[in-house]
């Protein structure tokens, strides 16, 4: 069974979104999401400064045996993004809510955190996965 | 196994299993007027006699022309070996195979040629080929536009001393895929592009400038200033190129002070023989940061479990049949057969033969120029220096002098007027290593006879 911190909010496509509490999330792919990826090769992070509508593609992952987009959860402008991730993906592997994290977003609309799964809605979606 | 796998039993064995009646009720919810029809025109069937006889008549009326024609591909001398070796049964697919790593020997050959490509460009990484040079320059361009994250304009800045036939298939292929393709200028003297043609882009976001050396006359561009004023500019540069060409001069990896971004091109001239416009095959070669948005095959080099060497796909998971509508290109496959010729051809002749087939070829080239020129009403229209092509400017027009040469077993050259209205009777000419002194001396004897003709008539 995967990790699945509490302090934190998902979307169904696996991302997880930290409050930071000023405004801006953090966020990031979950450990179901990472284990089910397999070990990644190369994550493409966005642009400092882009503009992102919730729901849209933001990032790739990319493993062995798949590239996969990584959906927005929230609108907003990035603030800043993982550079580390581009020579060492494997870092999403080792710690996916914590060094691992993909980007940062300052909110356009807040209210778009009450739309999203709490942990252990969640934990529903990832069960129904690995079912 | 038969060829075609079902019997009519096996089909009538399906159609009942899904309880239908026939192939027409399969279909039937297609509506009658899309339906293909009996195809209207087809003669009746021959023979294997009668069409193997129709065949060769047809095949009796191209004649064997000598050729002194480029523009694009070229008549080098094949070496006997590299065609005996590409139709031996371990060879003999134009596909890569879908069980890749099942085909160790297949797939060390494309390793082998994009080893030899990467080194010949001056590139760290090779693809396993595309369809041809005018496909690889579009899809350079839509690689560019990829990696290039900062740049958001798509725009695309093309001389028109790129192979006017390469700009066409990249409108024709990226044009629809909003990129913006800016022609730059060349000048009418000497056939280079206009330097300040790219400054009127100075400042503006440009996503990618082509350079092509030698560009179509022949001539070389400035390529070093153009590769630097690009990355001065916040523009990757995409190199197109004659691999012959590369065994003399410097690789596009060398390029101004960093080298560029991409190199394509077409890899005809590398063991594949003229055959009515292809099948040829088309290379591509990167930095090694944009690898991930490389269209097509790679080939890498890896241990297996044992330890032992081994080949493998890589960098397979941006393709379509993983990633669906977001792969990086619809191009999943390569040039199979071609490629292997390639590589034996490169194989057989070293970098010193290669060299050798360049110098060849420029130095007939020159003889071919100073032949013709000598001849009254023909002049060389381009004076700077140039690789086995060159421009002349005749006093008649070029068309008739082409038909006329054509009707002597001569192909003359190459009608300009075709892509550049403005080079009135020009025609570009090419000379291989094939061409001997008196095939030059032919040639030279034909143009004098049907100039003197036309200027009678």
């Amino acid at each position: 069974m995967s990790n699945i911190p509490t302090e934190l909010k998902y979307r169904k496509s696996h991302e997880w979104v930290r409050d930071e509490g000023d405004g801006t999330v953090t966020v990031g792919i979950s450990d179901h999401a990472q284990q089910a990826l397999g070990d990644l090769v190369f994550v493409e992070i966005p642009e400092v400064g882009r503009e992102l509508s919730a729901g849209e593609a933001c990032a790739v992952v990319e493993s062995v045996k798949a590239a996969s987009d990584v959906y927005s959860p929230v609108s907003g402008a990035v603030t800043a993004a993982n550079d580390a991730l581009a020579g060492s993906p494997e870092i999403v592997n080792q710690d996916p809510y914590g060094a691992g994290w993909i980007a940062r977003i300052r909110l356009s609309d807040p209210a778009e955190l009450d739309g999203l799964l709490a942990a252990s809605q969640y934990e529903e979606v990832v069960k129904a996965a690995e079912d | 196994m038969p060829f075609i796998p079902h019997t009519e039993a096996d089909v009538a064995e399906m159609l009942a299993a899904i309880g239908v009646s026939s192939i027409d009720e399969l279909f039937d919810e297609i509506p009658a007027a899309l339906r293909s029809r009996t195809l209207a025109g087809i003669p009746p069937a021959l023979t294997e006699m009668e069409i193997g006889r129709l065949m060769q008549e047809r095949a009796e009326l191209d004649g064997r022309p000598l050729v002194f024609v480029g523009a694009g591909a070229y008549d080098h001398h094949v070496p006997a070996a590299v065609w005996q070796i590409v139709t031996r049964g371990e060879f003999y697919s134009a596909y890569t195979p879908y069980q890749a790593e099942a085909s160790q020997g297949t797939l060390q050959v494309v390793y082998e040629f994009q080893t030899m490509m990467a080194s010949l460009t001056g590139m760290p990484v090779a693809n396993a080929s595309l369809y041809d040079g005018a496909s690889a320059l579009a899809e350079a361009c839509l690689m560019a536009v990829r990696a290039h994250r900062r740049s958001k304009s798509a725009r695309i800045l093309m001389p028109g001393t790129v192979n006017p036939v390469y700009a066409a298939v990249t409108h024709a292929i990226a044009g629809n895929q909003n990129l913006a393709i800016e022609v730059i200028d060349w000048h009418r003297d000497t056939g280079l592009t206009v330097a300040d043609g790219f400054k009127a882009w100075s400042g503006q976001d440009v996503t990618a400038v082509v350079i092509q050396q030698p560009n179509f006359f022949g001539l070389f561009e400035d390529v070093d200033a153009i590769t630097n004023w690009a990355h001065d500019n916040g523009a990757l540069v995409i190199a197109v190129v004659n691999p012959t060409s590369l065994a003399l001069l410097k690789p596009p990896g060398e390029w101004g002070r960093d080298g560029v971004d991409i190199v394509v091109g077409e890899g005809q001239p590398l063991g594949v023989p003229l055959s009515s416009g292809g099948p040829y095959f088309g290379f591509m070669t990167s930095r090694m940061e944009h690898v991930r948005q490389m269209p097509g095959r790679i080939v890498g080099r890896t241990l297996d479990l044992d330890g032992k060497p081994g080949f493998t796909l890589t960098l397979q998971a941006r393709e379509q049949h993983i990633r669906r509508t977001k792969a990086t290109s619809n191009i999943c496959t390569n040039q199979g057969l071609l490629v292997t010729a390639a590589t034996i051809y490169m194989s057989l002749l070293g970098a010193a033969g290669l060299e050798r087939v360049a110098a060849a070829s420029q130095q007939r080239t020159r003889e071919l120029v100073d032949a013709l020129t000598a001849l009254p009403g023909v002049r060389l229209r381009f004076p700077g220096a140039r690789f086995h092509e060159a421009v002349l400017e005749l006093d008649a027009p070029v068309r008739p002098v082409l038909e006329a040469l054509g009707a002597r077993n001569i192909i003359g050259g190459y009608e300009l007027s075709q892509h550049y209205p403005e080079l009135g009777n020009t025609l570009l000419v090419c000379a291989t290593e094939t061409r001997t002194p008196a095939d030059i001396a032919a040639y030279a004897k034909a143009l004098a006879d049907v100039l003197q003709n036309a200027r009678a008539a």
